[in-house]
């Protein structure tokens, strides 16, 4: 079992959520592909990874419903229920 | 907040000795909890006890914003600590009874496979607790309040629907705040990390109890904190009791994490329908930014709260696993009874609130 994770090695952090969005802490912009700032309103976002979100580029929950699935990098084939 | 109405014997005799000041009278405390003591053997269901679950109110409102006149000395006073006690006693035992089938296997209405429970949290990593509480939230919770809101629901419905919530969400997040001195390493960061948005990341305009009170003011409603004490039934009390049960006892520290978790994982697709009924009933973006906040801050909040609040915790203290467990399907079981009494006084057509409120807007 993971002890305490290894402390991030900068200040940003991207974390891959198993079956869901892509956390982002830290100092970033989130920009369209011409450079104008997306509106933000905290500091650590949920981006969409299952493409169904209504919100974009943020999560919604949407995949949930949708039965998204991914793997832990690093960790195939362990999201069986322990 | 404004001391409201009794509604039995426990709650008029516990506003009764508020009024004065601890030491006024030494053997009044001990004669409330002498009543209070013979009056829980005659509740049917503390959960639905009106007598009950306000003078619970009040008393955790004292660690709160206080009561109206009511002095601040109050609060630690040993006779109501224990008459607390004497109240929160049976009040948890109720919970874990009507929690227990929702953490089963045989989850009626599930519609994922249910929970697989783990015999013992041995070897229950991060990734395994938010897996598990994931699952207990897909489970149904009653007869689709979020889909009514959405699609049929009155303006009279939506604004008791307000009133419901309101006695939490004046408030919100408070409770679990006081879990945060309770917890150390990843789990308090994530408690804070979480709660510091809630709170609106540090711009008072933007916390989540000023969004719903601009929600509350755009339909007419008052809202000051526990305006509306008076017009919801025990259970709505119920369910705020909850939360103040698990906050204020550090031994529940574990049901604070999974409470909170299933909150945040059952939060985002609701308020996206809750938004989309005041859409359709014409209000506009002041009223729906509540809900719209919710949709995207929650959607990043289940994500922290069930592997690094929730999991992280049960990784470093793998014996309030089942704490955490309880913590989550408490909520599932007393917002499943909220939602059956308010859609049902709703199908019968009738008001689902205790008394009528006053017309505005």
């Amino acid at each position: 079992m993971n002890q305490n994770p290894p402390e991030p090695s900068n200040e940003n952090s991207i974390v891959v959520c198993p079956d869901g969005p892509i956390l982002v802490r830290g100092d970033f912009e989130i920009v369209t592909p011409s450079g104008e700032p997306v509106p933000r309103q905290r500091k650590t976002v949920a981006l969409c990874r299952c493409g169904a979100s209504a919100i974009k580029p943020f999560c919604d929950g949407t995949h949930k419903l949708i039965g998204f699935r991914t793997e832990v990098p690093g960790k195939p084939g362990t999201k069986e229920s322990p | 907040m404004t001391i409201p109405h009794a509604r039995g014997p426990i709650s008029e005799g516990l506003f009764r000795l508020l009024a004065g000041s601890p030491g006024d009278d030494p053997a009044a405390v001990g004669t409330l909890q002498d009543l209070a003591a013979a009056q829980l053997p005659l509740v049917d269901d503390i959960i639905d006890d009106g007598d009950m679950q306000l003078s619970l109110f009040c008393l955790y409102e004292l660690h709160y914003g206080g009561l109206d006149g009511v002095t601040d000395r109050w609060e630690w006073n040993p006779g109501l600590i224990a008459l607390r006690q004497l109240l929160e006693e049976p009040f948890e035992q109720a919970l874990r009874d009507a929690a227990r089938p929702y953490a089963g296997t045989d989850c009626a209405g599930a519609d994922h496979a249910g929970p697989d429970q783990p015999d013992s949290a041995a070897g229950l990593d991060s990734d395994a607790v938010a897996d598990l509480l994931f699952a207990i939230a897909a489970q149904e919770g009653g007869p689709g309040m979020s889909r009514h809101v959405a699609k049929r629901a009155t303006l009279k419905q939506l604004r008791e629907f307000l009133i419901h919530k309101s006695i939490y969400q004046l408030k919100e997040a408070d409770p679990h705040t006081w879990a945060i001195p309770r917890l150390h390493g990843r789990a308090k960061a994530a408690l804070v990390e979480i709660q510091a948005d809630e709170y609106g990341g540090g711009r008072p305009d933007r916390m989540h109890s000023t969004l719903f009170a601009r929600t509350m003011r755009g339909l007419g409603l008052d809202d000051r904190y526990g305006a509306y004490v008076d017009a919801v039934p025990p259970v709505a009390l119920a369910s705020v009791n909850v939360m103040s049960l698990f906050g204020l006892n550090r031994r529940l520290r574990g049901a604070v994490a999974g409470h909170l978790a299933i909150y945040e994982m059952t939060s985002s697709r609701p308020n996206q329908l809750y938004g989309n009924g005041f859409r359709r009933l014409g209000f506009g973006a002041a009223v729906t930014a509540y809900f719209d906040e919710h949709v995207e801050a929650d959607a990043v909040h289940e994500q922290i709260a069930g592997r690094d609040l929730a999991g992280g915790l049960v990784e470093s203290e793998p014996d309030l696993f089942p704490d955490v467990l309880f913590g989550a399907t408490a909520v599932m079981a007393i917002d499943a009874r909220l939602t059956q009494h308010i859609m049902g006084a709703w199908d019968d057509g009738e008001s689902s609130l205790r008394a009528a409120i006053p017309a505005a807007a």
